[in-house]
């Protein structure tokens, strides 16, 4: 073993600690956690997750999160893709100003534009939905879904696009026979981003909801309870909203190198 | 080569509606409240600017925007270079690959709120592991809730643990493209560590660099949910970024004017920043 492989090893030490605490903490009782610290759970509990599994405002948070997750990750993507197109291949009037302005979009500060997006949302008619919150997401994803793809495409010679126009394809269906499997890392790389911030987001998740798409994170405010805390029930919780997110960077990791390896980025 | 064509727009267009929805009516709708007073029911006044000059002179603000600042300049100074130096010493090839890469993604994946709760039990003294560690076997006082210093550390170290697995996965596909044939070169030339550093991999990685630091900076310096949770601003406001203070103003006070006022302050300030590390790091691009 070569030295040099010591610093991403205790990197991730340093990144599983947390993760690894709160993982042991959640099949301790709350009664454990509270009463000092300890290394393994003394008394193994499974109550924190049969509580998530069995109760439907627990379990219905991850649906509800899963489901708008998807949709904005879908949205994003299929919008991104023309776009990105358009500014990877042809000069147009305003393009640089346009990419400049789309990335501005993830500098609005969120905590701020939460009340007018309330406002807006209730005005057509859309609150408490799972579309809502899908729509609301798109405004950082949709600037970085373009920004990544757009550096794929911008790999992917000319001549490819001038070859099918020769060999007779129409545009829709080069762009979709010919053109997209070329760039299915770049996409899986979008999508992956796109999946992963409107996953973890919750200020605009958390406003745009009451009670019919109320997301995972928004419940999980519920462990705080005249009672206290409860721990168990909190870090069970947070331990299961790692999970999708580890099953579908399993999935891309090979994309994410290989991926990012190919294009501009 | 690109060519002309303005039909390109056409492309374009379900992006523009869709951001400008987004966009532009809550801005808007910022900009109104910016330059009204209320006195609820509904009836707005014309304040004119008076909001934006009581915002930039009180000094409530330029101290929030001083913390933002350091905090932000702190974490980029951490997290830039050792997110470059954890991705020179990955793995380039073998089964470690993927390990590496997914473990070192799991931050990233968890929501935000899930993050600060778990740094805020992770750090308390006594019961969680961070401060168990540091008071009972290190012997050194450390209590988040009652030091502004020991605050500040945890965020710090709490924003490094969440975000700098962005900077080395960035940096990691940046230098997994340069070819072998680079590196033999270098061998026969016989450069030295530093040199191939610096004229093959700082050069190959500009971009994704590039991408690494605007992204670090930009959410830097809107970070609400996790500080905010974490210690709630405090002790007292030692630790109350732009973020919180904003939010504290509009949704604690109810003063949608001068918290308009400064959220559009704020915006500037994050544009014309962003727009200079934009322009400075492609300006030599081949477009």
């Amino acid at each position: 073993m070569r030295k040099r492989s010591l610093i991403p090893i205790f990197y991730i030490l340093f990144l599983m600690l947390p993760i690894y605490w709160l993982v042991t903490m959640s099949f301790k009782t709350t009664n454990e956690i509270l009463a000092g610290f300890t290394l393994f759970p003394q008394t193994f509990t499974l109550d924190s997750y049969i509580t998530i599994f069995t109760d439907p405002t627990w379990y219905w948070g991850y649906i509800n999160s899963i489901i708008y997750v998807s949709l904005n990750t879908v949205l994003s993507v299929a919008v991104a893709l023309p776009a990105a197109y358009a500014f990877s291949r042809y000069r147009f009037l305003g393009d640089k100003q346009l990419f400049f302005w789309l990335l501005t979009n993830r500098m609005a500060p969120a905590a701020v534009f939460a009340l007018p997006f309330f406002q807006l949302y209730s005005s057509v008619k859309i609150f408490d939905t799972h579309l809502a919150v899908a729509l609301a997401h798109t405004l950082f994803n949709v600037p970085l879904a373009v920004w990544i793809l757009e550096g794929f495409m911008r790999s992917i010679p000319k001549e490819l696009d001038e070859t099918a126009y020769v060999d007779g394809y129409s545009f829709p269906r080069f762009f979709i026979k010919i053109f997209l499997p070329n760039i299915g890392a770049g996409v899986g790389v979008a999508a992956f981003f796109c999946f992963m911030f409107s996953w973890v987001e919750m200020l605009l998740a958390k406003t745009l909801t009451a009670v019919e798409a109320k997301p995972i994170a928004a419940v999980m405010t519920r462990t705080a309870s005249s009672a206290g805390y409860e721990l168990g029930l909190l870090a069970a919780a947070g331990t299961l909203t790692i999970i999708p997110g580890a099953i579908v960077i399993y999935f891309v990791r090979n994309y994410i190198a290989r991926g990012f390896a190919m294009g501009r980025v | 080569m690109k060519t002309e064509n303005q039909k390109a727009w056409f492309f374009v267009l379900p992006v523009l509606f869709l951001v400008a929805f987004n966009a532009l009516v809550p801005m808007m709708t910022v900009v109104n409240y910016s330059v009204q007073e209320t006195f609820g029911n509904n009836t707005f006044f014309w304040q004119g600017l008076d909001w934006f000059e009581q915002i930039l002179r009180s000094d409530r603000f330029q101290a929030a925007l001083g913390r933002q600042f350091m905090f932000t300049a702190i974490i980029l100074a951490i997290e830039i270079p050792l997110g470059i130096i954890v991705a020179l010493s990955m793995p380039r090839k073998g089964i470690w690959v993927p390990v590496c890469l997914v473990l070192m993604a799991l931050p990233m994946l968890i929501p935000w709120n899930v993050v600060g709760a778990m740094w805020n039990i992770f750090a308390l003294p006594k019961i969680g592991m961070l401060g168990y560690f540091m008071n009972d076997v290190l012997g050194v006082h450390y209590d988040m809730t009652q030091d502004p210093l020991a605050a500040w550390i945890t965020v710090i170290v709490m924003d490094v643990w969440h975000w700098t697995s962005l900077v080395v996965l960035l940096c990691y596909a940046g230098l997994v493209s340069i070819p072998d044939a680079y590196y033999q070169a270098a061998k026969i030339d016989g450069a030295s560590p530093w040199a191939v550093f610096r004229y093959i991999q700082l050069p190959k990685m500009k971009t994704v660099l590039t991408i690494a630091i605007l992204l670090r900076f930009m959410d830097s310096f809107n970070i609400y949910t996790e500080p905010f949770v974490l210690t709630g601003g405090g002790p007292g406001n030692s630790t109350t970024l732009l973020s919180i203070d904003l939010v504290k103003i509009a949704l604690g006070q109810f003063d949608l004017g001068p918290a308009a006022a400064m959220s559009l302050i704020y915006f500037a300030i994050t544009l014309l920043v962003s727009w200079v590390f934009y322009t400075l790091m492609t300006k030599d691009d081949p477009k």
